[in-house]
């Protein structure tokens, strides 16, 4: 794992966010989410400080932040691609949509390309059924995504 | 007191209100069977996540079974706990764990102990109607401990075992659903952990997926190397357990036989790690009296309590939790590495050998000194003090290979010099025994009178922290006795925030000190066997003619040809270490 350096008043935004909850092991999970809003992600670095602060283990950290998928320790790419799955989505072949991405970027969900440039995740359903399969990048959205077209899309952000 | 009244199998059994359903049918003699489920009693930690479900049970009126070993006692209450229904369940639950799982018995690590194998034959398990993918992890090898994590089946005891009794925390679960294992933060390697090697989360793994690293195979080709002059060194501890691999009642003491099974396996020289406890305590206890007398005379700058360092995964703890005190432990190294330090120095001189042609093995009830004979620092020019180091198991296994009928060996007794000890020596195998070793010792160092009475019953027993206060000839020393790293981190805590009176204290890794060691025959959760191998290593204590170390005539002797005195320049070179602080540091960006 790169190991990153932290800034230091970001640290000390951390430490704040770890004393609005009394630095309680109980409040671990508020006090990830806070550190995730302001870090965009939790790196290794992070986890270390926050199991310092709140004098838990950081294997306890860990665990915590791998149970839950809302939690990422890889950072978001400069445009973030997001694939809806819910039902209606996934009915109309969001898969084989997803599986394209992957295949071009080479990344799995829940990862960064190397050069930072895009993430890809899942969703649950977006609302956004009529435009099933639904992909967003960014603040973008589009709407009846077939493999196809993936590679068109990906090049407008060349 | 609040009592509930119930039926388990048509027994009226009368409990405490909060009393688990196993705990009832335990008391009338019924017991379920419990997979992930671990009481150790004495030492009042419990591993109850509930997960495994082969302990269920059938409760009148209740749809679904219950796993007796969370279900607490109501009144009222009408429990089955061998109904067709729970057999089956049981049974289903069991080969849904063994879908998972490698069946691979035949040339498994654990076979034989393991309380999986030994569930599955109790239930009766023949066949594997499930059939599924299987989860795969990352091997992970240490120098002390292996993780096979294949083998894992979650019942989170070493979990039990490393955060809430070690209070290292160096294992959590991870992951969710099929993807969950049990690993260290970032699944990073044991080895760039904070793993002290303690090997209480590998005492509790009911499965393989925590092991020894086995070096029995090196000690056997060291053996069969006519190059190689091959010594070995035993360590108090072993003695006292180690027939209990070979069916022997718990605390059975097999001194002059493990010494005939080493002879027979073909170690050159078979020596005893007492003689190097003999020898700390002479510079342990030398310390001792240092600090204390210059914090008699006034200096302030003189750190007490002393710490006593003889235990490497004490050692390590102290490196990666509390470095800022690392200045406070006795610097005398283990002995097992005072051992390998003058077998290569000293005896290696009287052998007119090279050091380098000397290999020197240890048999200890532990798996942190795997790792400590590891320690750049314990090496010369790249040769270690001590080459190899196997657990009490690992002998044990040796033994069965070389196919040695282990009870009917005729006693034998350890060669000389480096095999001669006292009665204080042996007593560095259980808790309490390390500091009552010094006080024989540093009792007459201090007062010039003689001792008259050895055994100081107020250092023994064992709770998990102990005081005493001895008497130096007016001068009160507090002695502070702490086992299981959790409870030596209250007393560090204590320094730490300038609360300690004690004078000395004494630290053990493990609970019950070594005979509770990662590398001793698997007690399965069993403390009482503990406390029987205590009695025994007392008993060795009471019968050896010389009881304090520095009457041992070899220490005596070894001090006068080779050494000089205690803490001399010659001791400080081969008998002292120093510590590191091994606290991770997180980089910080300066803008
Ligand atoms: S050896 Fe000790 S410190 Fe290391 S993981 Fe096991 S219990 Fe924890
Ligand atoms: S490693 Fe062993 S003790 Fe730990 S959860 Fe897995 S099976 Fe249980
Ligand atoms: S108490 Fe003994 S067995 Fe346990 S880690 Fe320390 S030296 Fe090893
Ligand atoms: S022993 Fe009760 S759930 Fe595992």
């Amino acid at each position: 794992m790169a190991s990153v350096k932290l800034p230091e008043s970001k640290i000390q935004e951390l430490k704040e966010v770890c004393q609005k909850y009394d630095n309680k092991g109980s409040e671990l999970i508020n006090v990830l989410h806070g550190a995730q809003e302001l870090f965009g992600y939790l790196p290794a670095e992070v986890q270390e400080i926050i199991a310092d602060e709140l004098n838990v283990s950081v294997a306890h950290v860990y665990g915590v932040v791998t149970f839950y998928s809302f939690f990422s320790m890889l950072p978001k790419g400069r445009n973030p691609i997001s694939i809806c799955m819910g039902t209606a989505c996934y009915v109309r072949g969001a898969e084989k949509v997803l599986d394209e991405f992957k295949r071009i970027l080479n990344v799995k969900v829940g990862e960064t390309t190397g050069d930072g440039k895009f993430s890809l995740s899942c969703l649950r359903c977006v609302g956004a059924c009529g435009l099933a399969p639904v992909v967003t990048i960014g603040e973008r959205v589009y709407g009846r995504v077939s493999a196809d077209d993936v590679k068109k899309i990906l090049s407008e952000y060349a | 007191m609040d009592i509930v009244k119930l039926t388990i199998d048509d027994k009226p059994v009368v409990v405490e209100r909060g009393t688990t359903l196993l705990e009832a049918a335990k008391s009338i003699g019924i017991n379920i069977p419990t997979l992930c489920y671990m009481k150790l009693e004495d030492l009042n930690f419990e591993n109850k996540p509930g997960g495994c479900r082969v302990c269920v049970v059938e409760v009148e009126g209740r749809r679904n079974l219950a796993p007796a070993c969370k279900t607490e006692c109501s009144e009222g209450m009408v429990v089955h706990s061998h109904t067709v229904r729970v057999i089956n369940a049981r049974r289903t639950v069991m080969e849904l764990i063994l879908s998972d799982h490698p069946a691979e018995c035949l040339t498994c690590a654990k076979s034989g102990n393991c309380d999986l194998q030994s569930m599955a034959q109790k239930l009766g398990i023949r066949e594997l109607h499930y059939k599924g993918e299987q989860s795969r992890y990352k091997g992970d090898k240490s120098p002390a401990i292996i993780r096979e994590m294949d083998k894992c089946i979650m019942c989170r005891r070493c979990e039990t075992a490393c955060n809430d009794v070690q209070t290292v925390g160096v294992l959590s679960a991870i992951n969710r659903g099929f993807e969950s294992v049990v690993a260290p933060a970032f699944e990073m390697d044991l080895d760039k952990s904070s793993c002290t090697y303690c090997g209480q989360c590998v005492a509790v793994c009911p499965t393989a997926a925590l092991t020894e690293r086995d070096s029995t195979w090196k000690v056997v080709e060291a053996i069969v190397n006519p190059q190689k002059t091959v010594i070995v060194q035993t360590a108090p501890a072993v003695r006292a357990a180690l027939g209990e691999a070979f069916g022997m009642e718990p605390g059975t003491l097999v001194t002059g036989k493990m010494v005939a099974a080493l002879k027979k396996l073909g170690f050159d020289y078979v020596f005893d790690t007492d003689f190097a406890a003999d020898l700390t305590i002479m510079e342990e206890g030398a310390e001792i009296l240092d600090r204390l007398s210059r914090h008699l005379n006034g200096d302030k700058e003189v750190k007490l309590p002393i710490l006593t360092s003889c235990c490497p995964g004490w050692v390590k703890f102290f490196e990666h939790h509390f470095p800022e005190m690392i200045d406070i432990p006795s610097t005398a190294k283990s002995p097992q590495q005072m051992f390998g330090a003058i077998a290569k120095s000293y005896f290696a001189q009287q052998l007119k050998k090279k050091r380098e042609d000397l290999v020197v093995v240890s048999v200890m009830p532990c798996l942190a000194k795997k790792y400590e004979c590891t320690r750049e620092e314990f090496q010369v020019n790249g040769d270690p003090d001590v080459n190899l180091s196997i657990s009490t198991r690992e002998l044990a296994n040796l033994i069965r290979n070389a196919n040695l009928d282990f009870g009917k060996l005729t006693d034998e007794d350890f060669d000389n010099p480096l095999g001669e000890s006292t009665g204080a020596s042996v007593i560095f195998g259980t808790t309490g025994g390390v500091i009552e070793a010094a006080v024989r010792s540093a009792y007459e160092m201090f007062t010039e009178k003689k001792l008259e009475k050895v055994d100081f019953m107020e250092l023994r027993g064992m709770d998990g922290i102990r005081k005493a206060s001895v008497d130096f000839d007016g001068l009160p020393i507090n002695i502070g006795i702490a086992h299981g790293l959790g409870n030596a981190r209250k007393l560090l805590e204590d320094i730490k925030a300038g609360k300690s009176e004690f004078h000395a204290i004494e630290i053990m890794a493990c609970p019950g000190g070594c005979i509770g060691g990662g590398g001793q025959p698997y007690h399965h959760g069993d403390v009482e066997i503990l406390k029987k191998r205590q009695k025994a290593i007392y008993a060795e204590d009471a019968g050896k003619p010389i009881r304090k170390s520095h009457e041992n005539p070899y220490i005596q002797k070894l001090y006068k040809e080779f050494l000089g005195k205690p803490l001399s320049d010659k001791s400080h070179e081969l008998l002292h270490t120093h510590y590191f602080d091994r606290k991770s540091k997180i980089e910080i960006n300066q803008e």
